[in-house]
């Protein structure tokens, strides 16, 4: 059943993608891990609308790829505002609002 | 035949993502994400979704990871000035397996059964047919997301601006 390998891959994916935010302290790698969680879950919708013969996770695939360009667009942002300011991307030496 | 294409790209993407959060430097990082891009894109194609894989090509591998590489580029600089690059043949290697990448792709699509999965009908995943599904029924998500799009592009400004005042 092909199905199954799809969607055992999508979840490898997303969890090595979670680890990686997990273990990574740059900030940019983080980012990155987390598009690849965004990915994990379009193989699933893509997997699921193939299976069900309905074109929705099609759509949302595309809406999830449009929120993830926002997403990077805004955060790099943010990255370079950081560094700009800290002089580092280090996501653990930025910790002045964790109380 | 779709097993035994699934099972390699499955694999390259796996390795691919674990090179990403395993290497030492953003960039190899970046480029590996690249080659997951492009994996998936394959897989995409597969399931007989041209439009996304070949989306996910443009967008993703394109349009994203060149900020991101922007970004390392622009911090890098400010880093360690002058620091050489001392990876060309990696480089290259690269390059060549990302047009083997593009020409699996193509080669792929143009070569692709009406049904690969024996499930999909000829239209199925077509431009087409997901245009027709995102200017009728998903119309109003379709229009948000270009707000969302101005809000992010005047967001990304708006923050990288407000320090050179």
């Amino acid at each position: 059943m092909m199905m199954n390998n799809y969607l055992m891959l999508s979840a490898a994916l997303f969890v090595i993608g979670a680890v990686g935010v997990l273990i990574r302290r740059n900030m940019i790698v983080v980012m990155m891990c987390i598009e690849l969680m965004l990915n994990a879950a379009n193989l699933s919708f893509i997997t699921f609308a193939n299976y069900r013969h309905d074109m929705t996770g099609h759509a949302f695939v595309f809406m999830v790829i449009a929120v993830a360009a926002a997403e990077a667009a805004v955060g790099l942002a943010v990255v370079l505002a950081m560094f700009r300011n800290r002089e580092t991307v280090n996501v653990d030496e930025v910790n002045s609002m964790k109380g | 035949m779709e097993m035994a294409i699934f099972l390699v790209v499955g694999a390259l993407s796996i390795g691919f993502s674990l090179a990403m959060i395993l290497a030492p430097k953003p960039v190899t990082s970046a480029m590996s994400l690249v080659a997951v891009m492009f994996c998936l894109a394959v897989l995409f194609a597969m399931q007989s979704a041209h439009l996304i894989a070949i989306l996910q090509i443009l967008v993703y591998a394109g349009a994203i990871m060149v900020l991101f590489l922007f970004v390392i580029m622009l911090l890098n600089l400010r880093e360690k000035e002058g620091a050489e690059s001392h990876t060309k043949g990696y480089a290259q290697m690269f390059g060549g397996a990302m047009a083997l990448a593009i020409l699996v792709v193509v080669v792929g699509l143009t070569h692709m059964p009406a049904s690969p999965a024996g499930l999909s009908s000829d239209r199925f995943g077509t431009t087409a047919e997901v245009g027709r599904l995102l200017f009728t029924k998903y119309i109003l998500p379709f229009e948000i997301t270009s707000v969302l799009l101005l809000a992010a592009l005047v967001g990304a400004v708006a923050l990288v601006k407000i320090r050179m005042r």
